[in-house]
């Protein structure tokens, strides 16, 4: 590399030289334009954080319906702005940690059931309030409460007392958890002046941006807090979110310039758009995971060899392929992956068998058709999906009917509703948090009707244990049980895949979420 | 009285009637649906506790004909309550999204409209020669594409590759006139494109229709042009017809672009119906569903209106 292309690749990085001039030059000096451009984002994040500058995202996932109350959102659009407005007490980073926020210290008694943290002082809500630790608390309690509609409330029943003491907040714990740190990152638990008793939609949070305008399903605009008590966040002067629920309408922004950042790329237009100038097609491995679930205590799922008939006569590769176009991993009958911490790598990856599929189908004595419910909101490409499940069963003599269900009330009629169907897993920060919202026998959604007192004791002692190896060999074992009793078939894990312009810098792809777990507004910034 | 104020009471009183019977039949309609708000609200993440909660809250616990006489005494007066699903005020939010809508409606009927029927009476005079093949042959093809794949060449011409228009609509109270004109460009095109044909052709044909009288001989006759001869003899007497396919197509533009809404994210009407009926959010998909009714009923009432006016035997009776 030149001293000249190095001049001009530093002018590009501070904005002095645009893009296509800076690719024309390089072109000049014999550097290729994949070369060019690899070299200047690198160059570009060198130079760091620019402050300034409107940052637009399209998004899909936003309707008309949605509210500035944390505890109703439910959607992408309100996933972000609470992320961009508002602070939880701590952050999990994009490699599992936890990073104190609003909290600045946490401690754990030796039993993990009594947690104190510590709350920042000097942090301003966006009414000129100053936080304290009592705000904090009254939010806990807020979604902890049986009255409340929060959307947090199922990770929050755990808690038996939230209490203050000067600036430390004290959380005790029903059952030792060792992994209560990550709960509290939940964007519902974004915390409110008074916890949002007075007034839940206000928007008065203590995030890097404040609210200027909210009109659910259209548009959210956001403008820089100046008080805000961390300098190195918050890069643009102002964000706006444009609520794009059409996908081909969000490809077409981006690539007009009108949006800098857009969620939810289509796996088959992926690879097309990445084509186009300037654009960068981002694909983060996360937790979520697409299913097809059975009830364990319904028959005829409630033989074992039933259920590993059907797991073994589903082609994972050929469903990762077809309907993830490689945007994915493969499932393991598992409700977590290597995405989670603790998680044991060497279980054997279960993989497509008809013979001995046909083998366990002969021996659960089964006959007749198995009822196989889908629907296109189960989870993008779930009829797909559900047909080539039938196709390959049937190689191995398993008879599969699909039954294709409306998209309106397929949550309320159909999932956890009947013995079979297909079905989507955002994932959990934790093991423990994925089993227990959906693998324990007391679950609201046990939506397997997996019931096992062992399982169930293995978790409870898996959260109270701090010693790291018996943790995961814990979670090895119960990870095991799962896909070889349960209803569970999980045939991948699906990835996020979002993208952006030259016009911004500065991503890191977080496997908790998408748009970097929600923080592209909050972490990235401006190179125009 | 005279007979067409009669006549015109008559149909005011019946097109009241006719906007009571849809309200029934909107109240019956959102009753019947499976689910209810509370599921639909909290989704999969519903719990039971959760539903009891939100069901009591919201007073879903009523026997149905309280609610709607409730409604209709709210609606008589504005008042549509809030909304339940984000508690915010029904009638505020509807006005602003109905105002984008009749925005966007207003821009395309001001295209669409005249150039309708200008080209209708072109291919009356130039009938069975190219430029009236020519003008069938666009309009009925442009008709025949479905609407958001004109949305999405619209956009790929004029946006992404020429860089025109925004390919994005939206607008907001802070725009001038002019930016708002040009950020609609692109939808009121497509819908002009979508609306054209059926104006043309009943323009058209209509015309045709009087085209074989004697009075039309009478004026070729005298020696007139044939585009005098089609605009002031023809036209007048073929209004009523014109009038109601007008009348239905800017129904259509004002209630039924839900698609090009989605593909142009406009934020009107018909993106607002649709979100609050996947949420069950029955006062709100109720208080559209009246707004919808009156702006049909309230059009066709206006094309009846005008067909009465412009019939000489009517207006002049012995």
């Amino acid at each position: 590399m030149n001293d000249e292309f190095r001049y001009l690749m530093a002018r590009a990085a501070r904005g002095k030289l645009d893009r296509r001039a800076f690719m024309g030059r390089a072109a000049a000096l014999g550097v290729t334009g994949a070369m060019a451009n690899t070299l200047l984002a690198t160059a570009a994040r060198a130079q760091g954080p620019q402050r300034g500058g409107h940052l637009v995202i399209g998004m899909q996932g936003g309707e008309s319906t949605n509210s500035l109350d944390p505890a109703l959102a439910a959607s992408q659009v309100p996933f972000t702005y609470l992320r961009t407005t508002g602070d939880t007490l701590v952050n999990i980073t994009p490699d599992g940690q936890i990073e104190p926020r609003l909290a600045e210290e946490i401690s754990a008694s030796d039993d993990a059931r009594t947690w104190s943290l510590k709350i920042r002082s000097g942090v301003e809500f966006h009414n000129g309030q100053t936080l304290t630790a009592e705000d904090c608390a009254q939010t806990l309690r807020r979604h902890s409460d049986e009255e409340s509609q929060s959307g947090a409330l199922g990770i929050m029943r755990g808690l038996t007392d939230i209490r203050v003491d000067g600036d430390t907040l004290v959380l005790e714990t029903e059952t030792p958890n060792a992994d209560l740190p990550y709960l509290l990152a939940d964007y519902h638990l974004v915390i409110q002046p008074n916890g949002g008793f007075d007034d839940p939609a206000a928007g008065i949070f203590t995030g890097p941006y404040k609210w200027v305008e909210d009109e659910p399903g259209v548009r959210h605009v956001m403008e820089k807090f100046a008080n805000h008590w961390d300098d190195s966040v918050g890069h643009f002067n102002s964000v706006e979110v444009l609520v794009i629920n059409d996908a081909t309408a969000r490809n077409s922004a981006l690539q007009s310039g009108q949006v800098q950042i857009i969620n939810r790329v289509e796996p088959r237009v992926a690879g097309l758009l990445g084509r186009a100038p300037g654009v960068q097609i981002h694909s983060t491995a996360g937790r979520g995971h697409y299913v097809f679930i059975m009830h364990c205590n319904t028959a005829p799922f409630d033989n074992n060899d039933l259920r590993m008939a059907l797991k073994y006569a589903i082609d994972r590769e050929d469903m990762l392929d077809k309907i993830l176009r490689g945007y994915g991993s493969l499932g393991n009958d598992m409700p977590v992956n290597e995405a989670y911490p603790l998680f044991d790598e060497t279980i054997p990856q279960r993989s497509f068998d008809p013979d001995r599929a046909r083998h366990h189908y002969e021996r659960s004595g089964h006959d007749g058709p198995i009822i196989l419910r889908t629907s296109e909101v189960a989870f993008p490409g779930a009829v797909d999906a559900a047909q080539l499940f039938q196709e390959s069963a049937a190689q191995a003599g398993i008879p599969i009917e699909i039954v294709r269900e409306p998209g309106d009330g397929y949550w309320s009629e159909v999932w956890n509703a009947q013995p079979f169907s297909a079905s989507y897993w955002g994932g959990r920060p934790v093991q423990d948090q994925m089993y227990s919202t959906a693998y324990l026998s007391t679950a609201d959604w046990n939506d397997t009707r997996f019931f096992n007192d062992h399982f169930d004791s293995l978790l409870l002692e898996a959260r109270g244990e701090l010693d790291l190896d018996r943790r995961k060999a814990i979670y090895s074992e119960m990870g095991m049980m799962v896909r070889d009793e349960g209803g569970l078939i999980c045939p991948m894990f699906n990835d996020f895949i979002d993208a952006h312009n030259a016009q911004v810098d500065g991503w890191e792809g977080n496997p908790n979420g998408e748009m970097m777990n929600g923080f592209a507004a909050v972490h990235m910034w401006s190179t125009a | 009285m005279h007979p067409v104020l009669t006549l015109v009471i008559q149909r005011l009183a019946l097109g009241l009637l006719l906007l009571l019977a849809a309200s029934v039949l909107i109240f019956v309609g959102t009753e019947i649906l499976p689910g209810d708000v509370a599921q639909a609200v909290l989704g999969q993440g519903a719990t039971e506790q959760a539903l009891a909660n939100m069901r009591a809250q919201m007073g879903l616990d009523q026997p149905a004909y309280i609610r709607y006489f409730q409604w209709l005494a709210g609606a008589i007066q504005g008042d549509f309550g809030v909304a339940l699903s984000n508690r915010q005020d029904i009638a505020s939010s509807i006005s602003r999204r109905l105002g984008n809508t009749l925005f966007l409606a207003s821009v395309a009927a001001a295209i669409s409209v005249p150039l309708a029927i200008f080209l209708g009476l072109l291919a009356v005079r130039y009938r069975d020669r190219w430029p009236d093949k020519l003008i069938s042959g666009i309009t009925l093809t442009s008709i025949s594409l479905p609407e958001f794949l004109l949305g999405y060449i619209m956009m790929y011409i004029f946006a992404v590759q020429l860089g025109w228009f925004p390919s994005v609509s939206n607008i907001n109270a802070g725009m001038s006139f002019g930016q708002k004109l040009n950020a609609v460009a692109l939808p009121a095109l497509v819908l002009t494109l979508v609306v054209l044909a059926h104006m043309m052709r009943m323009t058209r044909a209509a015309i045709l229709n009087v085209m074989q009288s004697a009075y039309i001989e009478t004026a070729e006759l005298k020696g007139l042009r044939r585009l005098t001869i089609i605009a002031r003899h023809a036209m007048p007497n073929s209004i009523a017809p014109i009038v109601n396919v007008v009348m239905i197509n800017l129904a259509y533009l004002v209630v039924g672009v839900v698609v090009i809404e989605v593909v142009f994210v406009y934020p009107g009407m018909g993106q607002y119906l649709v979100d609050h009926v996947s949420k069950r959010d029955v006062p709100v998909v109720q208080a559209c569903g009246l707004i919808f009714a009156s702006v049909y009923i309230g059009l066709n009432l206006v094309a009846d209106i005008v067909s009465i006016l412009s019939n000489p035997r009517l207006r002049h009776p012995k």
